[in-house]
């Protein structure tokens, strides 16, 4: 579980985080949503460490983040899975090498038990038969699988997701879905992702927050979301006709 | 301001190369790799380049000894020291901080515009010391590169001198051991060492600090390029001043 409480974050003038307080429980998909230049990403690299924050504290299991040793910071760390908006695979390594890549720097495995273990999870994520490809000779959705492998190969605790379906036909889109919400559920995991998607918020949202201006508007599930009358949600989770018909639908049948 | 912060961001990513090393299983490797890179793929440039000035230089001394007292030895004299002090040490530095310095630029620039530097930060890895201390370790051989260039520019100067009709063998190499002072390689080697440590450092500096995209991984190369042999300039000045003055 992830406790953030009145996180504030600023760059110069520009105030981009304000006071945000939430909770991220284990075993679920937690989907940050919000429209861009709101704050989701900035959000998503306050809670991985990468940016430092001015007020308020993250607490990973109720150990708070700021506070902790170096060493400490560290051993969380290597408890962190990361899947990035572009995979960020390491292009001078073959498919299996970046996927064995947290396992050669944070076990003392043997070669064989390095490798086995990178067939497993990425059987896991479909990709038998991927190992000697390199990231560039791959689709994007590929590179996906690949990302979301390297960050389960150590098993984390803490899995983060910064727009996995972007760029993404809607099939690979939904196949990516799935995969974090078996993973999540699976290994009983905190996962929190990072998404514009609505196909994600309506399939795997099992909690979300909307940010709206640095603010935390709204927050729910993807039960909840049809039925908020909170009109920056609204506005901005239903702005396609696609999605409003969705919605007028689970209404009338809530209804009935 | 801006120059003050560079300066000291620099200072601290000097102390982060040594910080926190990574598993030697996975450093190992990657030095070799940087070897390659780095001191193997510019020998070929470098050997190159050094024949042909040695011989540019052997030729320009010949032409410009217009007086008969002076000895014919002197072309292999001048071609000598030139290569030694300067030409080898310093000159083939700038030509490395445009080859070499320019590839430790864009390889760690696109490494963070394609957030694979962000990868390395969030699973609790020190990005600079995986990053950097194997271009360091593999410049450490850069002295080797530099002896290369120094016996290839003597010998440049010595078949430009005979195939040129400027003078003969043993003028020439009469000149090359002409009041030969060791310390003159020991300074051109201390310098190496020196230059080999900005080698690594600036243009790694000017990547890994990068921000934006595609287009500012070329600036900073180039940014990269012009400081590396700015501060190769200088401390060249300064070592000179120390060493010889």
């Amino acid at each position: 579980m992830i406790e953030v409480k009145d996180l504030e974050k600023s760059f110069g003038d520009a105030h981009i985080l304000k006071g945000i307080t939430t909770t991220f429980e284990k075993g679920q998909s937690n989907l940050i949503i919000g429209q861009s230049g709101s704050g989701k990403t900035v959000f998503l690299k306050c809670l991985l460490g990468l940016f430092d924050y001015e007020k308020g504290s993250i607490a990973y299991e109720g150990k708070n983040f700021s506070k902790l040793s170096r060493n400490e910071k560290i051993d969380l760390r290597s408890e962190m899975g990361m899947v990035f908006q572009g995979s960020a695979l390491f292009d001078s390594m073959t498919i299996a090498e970046n996927v064995m890549f947290p396992l050669r720097m944070f076990t003392k495995q043997s070669k064989s038990e390095m490798e086995d273990r990178a067939n497993e999870v990425l059987k896991r994520v479909n990709l038998d038969g991927a190992h000697q490809k390199m990231p560039s000779e791959a689709s994007g959705g590929m590179q996906k699988r690949v990302a979301i492998a390297r960050a389960i190969v150590n098993r984390p605790k803490y899995l983060f997701c910064d727009e996995p379906n972007s760029g993404l036909d809607p099939k690979t889109a939904i196949v990516i879905d799935n995969l974090i919400q078996e993973i999540t559920e699976e290994f009983n995991i905190t996962t929190v992702v990072n998404t514009h998607d609505m196909n994600s918020v309506m399939e795997i949202g099992k909690k979300i927050i909307f940010l709206k201006d640095g603010i935390l508007e709204w927050e729910g599930s993807n039960e909840t979301i049809f039925k908020t009358e909170n009109e920056a949600v609204t506005n901005f989770v239903y702005s396609s006709e696609l999605f409003r018909k969705v919605r007028k639908m689970y209404i009338e049948e809530d209804n009935q | 301001m801006t120059y003050l912060h560079n300066i000291g961001a620099y200072f601290i990513m000097i102390k982060d190369i040594f910080r926190r090393p990574t598993k030697w299983s996975v450093m190992k490797p990657l030095i070799f790799k940087d070897i390659d890179d780095l001191i193997i793929g510019s020998l070929g440039i470098v050997a190159f380049i050094s024949f042909f000035v040695g011989g540019v230089v052997a030729i320009q001394t010949s032409l410009n000894m217009t007086s008969p007292i002076m000895p014919k030895n002197l072309v292999g004299f001048a071609t000598r020291q030139s290569i030694i002090l300067e030409f080898a040490p310093t000159f083939i530095s700038i030509i490395m901080a445009g080859k070499v310095g320019s590839f430790i630029t864009s390889s760690i620039g696109t490494m963070r515009v394609t957030e694979q530097i962000d990868a390395l930060e969030v699973m609790g890895i020190n990005a600079i010391n995986y990053l950097v201390f194997p271009k360091f370790i593999a410049l450490t051989l850069y002295p080797f590169v530099i002896s290369i260039a120094m016996f290839l520019g003597v010998v440049g100067g010595l078949m430009a001198s005979i195939y040129g009709g400027y003078g003969t063998m043993e003028d020439y190499l009469e000149g090359v051991r002409l009041d030969f002072i060791p310390f003159h390689l020991i300074y051109a080697f201390i310098k190496t060492f020196v230059f080999a440590f900005l080698l690594a450092t600036i243009p790694s500096f000017y990547g890994y600090f990068m921000k934006g995209g595609a287009l500012e991984v070329g600036k900073a190369s180039t940014t990269a390029f012009v400081w590396t042999s700015v501060v190769i300039i200088l401390v060249n000045f300064l070592l000179t001043s120390i060493l010889l003055g």
